[in-house]
């Protein structure tokens, strides 16, 4: 079980597809859900937010980014080899409904996130304007998938080597002075998510952002990966993963991401000094 | 003048040896070392054998308490093994954790003019004893029924059932979260006072027996219970635990360093943290540690922040020691281990530097006021009494509500107001045809053994239904 079919490396082989058998999942899982996976015993439980599924075959898809030894540790993963452990679907699924039109914003593997809401939300009959982002245009991921799953797609790279030259908090302002929106999704960085929010919060635009912090059980269990939503502290792997993006306490969930970065990093380093000896 | 009686040598009860508190305090080994076969020989021959034991009524699984210790008197340690298997799936869990002194020890008759015989130990050195030098035969179970059960949560409950009903010749299948079973005894309880390797071999004794394991498997999330049914169970029990950890709702509470109990532990056992970075799972190693809450779960988290290197370890409470809910023994452990108990004390908030880093926290002093509805005396907080200390680490440990993640697609089960399942307490029947359930997932965090009792009621109410009906 959790067998890797199919892999892939993309954006320069910083950022890794797997499309692994589980056929359960496969079955339940909904846009915006995502799943826990351990590379062996010793290893973290790492959430990521699904990419695709497929049903009739019995896979998922997650896109990730190496960024540590845990994410390391699953690229050396290849075809044929099987995560340790693998659960889920787990979290809330999107709220897909007809609602007009529809801004989906995306940056980094977060474009992975949106890919399935965004096909989604045109297959509900929404008009779908696309702005993904990147620091430069070799770095970019599913352009194609993602121009397919939406009427309008905008490309924004940091180095201007494709697209706009700039963010795309740029070009969602166009957007929402020009256009009548009546939604707005937005995944990727935070600190992306932070500035969507804030553009839209102005314009009061109704806007939704999915939620990334450290986990370890994903089922509600520990606590872990609690955000300040509001008033209110919530669990991010029961009550989200998505919030309404003008509550989100970005700064705070920014911190906590940080809560082991020097342990991380430790770990990091040592995992790559044992495996270039 | 007559002659005095020669008089009787009475035996003491025997004392646990124990790891030093000075060495013990920073290492994960377990506490107290066992007896040895003679100890135990000796203990044992300490029980009156009484005709009508009063002990097995003080056990929730009704263990049969004399008879193991005859057994072990008679220096037929296996025998006694098999004896405490014969109602107790897990017999080195529960001499181990259970409260002997509040269940069985307490109604023990030489306990009425001297020390009660320590069934605890005895309990715990039969199982040891056949697990490290018994033959590793698994119980006899009776023929195959051909009947198909679905245990969800392999915590104490659940492994309870599971091996009630193996024994009766049905199909067990446990489903299991994480990514090894156990529950609680896995993720919650230390190293130290449950080492791993023994939930490890109470499971394979049940695989032995033939239960079936899925790890990895969250039932209400990958599957539904009606999805089981479908895929030919004939009963499901549902044994998740609590599951979803209580905060206290004051300012500062997300802050860098401070942590549920169950993140804490979960973070230290399951995934050994304290083990980084062999094991990739980071665990924060506090200098100045607080523990809120002052339950086995507070006890447990404070001791290991000691042996993770704490300099001080706090646990703050606000009722006095007498109400402190936390057994006596590990009230014990912890203050030979070196931990403070600040009591008649409650947390007010927490404070934190720029990075969002815990750096100290402010208390309110309390003083106890009339009964309340629990009987104890409310807590009543002193105006003015703030004061302020530094700490980089809080666990708060003040329990855990229902985890509703199974209950959400279980739409056909009654709850309680607090989420909780509503069972039957004579069988652990829900008001779903087919579905029993117990443990903390029904009563709220209770003990292993409580959660243990609640499957072994319900294991012969599953019976009864796979063999007569509803």
């Amino acid at each position: 079980m959790a067998e890797i079919v199919n892999r892939e490396e993309m954006a320069q082989g910083t950022i890794i597809l797997n499309e692994i058998k589980a056929p359960r999942i496969s079955q339940k899982a909904k846009p915006g859900q995502f799943v826990i996976l351990q590379a062996d015993e010793t290893g973290e439980r790492i959430p990521l937010t699904m990419a695709d599924t497929n049903p009739e075959k019995g896979t998922i898809t997650i896109i990730y980014m190496v960024v540590g030894k845990s994410t390391a540790r699953f690229k050396d993963l290849q075809i044929g080899d099987e995560y340790y452990a693998l659960i889920g679907p787990l979290g809330k699924p999107t709220h897909v409904e007809k609602v007009g039109k529809v801004v989906c914003v995306g940056g980094g593997t977060g474009i992975a996130v949106l890919h399935p809401i965004a096909r989604a939300l045109k297959e509900a009959g929404n008009e779908v304007i696309t702005i993904l982002g990147s620091r430069s245009y070799d770095l970019l991921i599913m352009e194609e998938q993602m121009k397919t799953a939406s009427n309008t797609l905008h490309i924004c790279t940091d180095d201007g080597s494709h697209g706009h030259h700039g963010f795309v908090t740029d070009v969602l302002k166009d957007v929402l002075e020009k256009e009548d929106i009546d939604l707005v999704v937005a995944i990727g960085p935070i600190p992306m998510m932070k500035f969507c929010s804030l553009i839209t919060k102005e314009k009061n635009v109704k806007t939704l952002v999915s939620l990334n912090p450290i986990m370890v059980d994903g089922t509600g269990m520990c606590g872990c990966c609690r955000v300040t939503i509001g008033n209110d502290t919530k669990f991010a792997c029961v009550d989200g993963p998505e919030f309404d993006g003008h509550k989100v306490d970005f700064d705070e969930l920014a911190k906590r991401l940080a809560s082991y970065l020097d342990d991380e990093k430790k770990s990091y380093e040592a995992y790559e000094k044992a495996k270039a000896q | 003048m007559a002659d005095k009686k020669p008089k009787k040598i009475k035996v003491p009860r025997a004392k646990m040896p124990e790891q030093d508190p000075d060495l013990r305090r920073r290492n994960f080994d377990e506490v107290p070392l066992g007896l040895t076969p003679e100890m135990a020989m000796l203990e044992a021959s300490r029980c009156l054998q009484c005709k009508k034991p009063l002990c097995v009524d003080g056990c929730p699984v009704s263990v049969k308490i004399p008879e193991f210790i005859k057994l072990i008197a008679e220096n037929d340690f296996s025998g006694a093994a098999r004896k405490l298997w014969e109602t107790n799936a897990l017999p080195a869990v529960c001499g181990r954790v259970c409260p002997q002194e509040e269940q069985c020890e307490i109604k023990c008759i030489v306990g009425k003019k001297g020390d009660p015989v320590a069934i605890g130990y005895l309990e715990k050195f039969a199982a040891d004893w056949e697990r490290e030098n018994g033959s590793g035969e698994a119980p006899a179970v009776a023929e195959k029924t051909g009947k198909k059960v679905a245990v969800i949560g392999s915590g104490p409950s659940g492994l309870t059932v599971a091996g009630d009903l193996l024994l009766k010749g049905h199909e067990v299948t446990i489903f299991e979260a994480f990514h090894k079973p156990g529950g609680v005894l896995v993720y919650g309880i230390p190293e130290f006072r449950l080492p791993k390797k023994i939930v490890a071999a109470e499971v394979a004794a049940l695989e032995k027996m033939g239960a079936n394991l899925e790890c990895n498997s969250v039932v209400g999330a990958s599957v539904t219970i009606d999805e089981l049914f479908e895929e030919g169970y004939g009963a499901a029990y549902i044994g998740v635990g609590a599951g979803l950890p209580r905060f206290m709702n004051l300012a500062g509470e997300n802050m860098i360093g401070i942590y549920s109990a169950n993140e804490y532990l979960t973070r230290t056992n399951l995934m050994k943290g304290y083990l980084f970075p062999e094991y990739d799972t980071p665990i924060a190693r506090g200098k100045n540690v607080v523990v809120l809450g002052a339950g086995n779960v507070a006890m447990d988290s404070a001791r290991t922040a000691m042996r993770l290197g704490a300099d001080s370890v706090k646990v703050v409470y606000r009722r006095s020691r007498d109400e402190m809910p936390a057994r006596d023994e590990e009230l014990h452990h912890a203050e030979e281990e070196g931990i403070e108990f600040v009591l008649l004390t409650n947390p007010t908030q927490f404070f934190g530097d720029e990075n969002g880093r815990l750096t100290g926290m402010e208390c309110l002093k309390m003083e106890l006021g009339e009964p309340d509805d629990s009987g104890r005396r409310r807590p009543i907080p002193i105006q003015g009494s703030e004061y302020q200390f530094d700490c980089d680490l809080v666990v708060v440990s003040v329990g855990s509500n229902a985890n509703p993640l199974l209950t959400n697609s279980t739409p056909d089960i009654a709850l309680n107001r607090w989420g909780n399942i509503v069972a039957d307490p004579e069988n652990g029947k829900t008001s779903k045809k087919g579905v029993w359930a117990g443990g903390d997932i029904v009563t709220g965090a209770a003990t292993v053994i409580l959660a243990m009792g609640a499957g072994r009621a319900a294991a012969a109410s599953m019976h009864d239904y796979l063999t007569l009906g509803w």
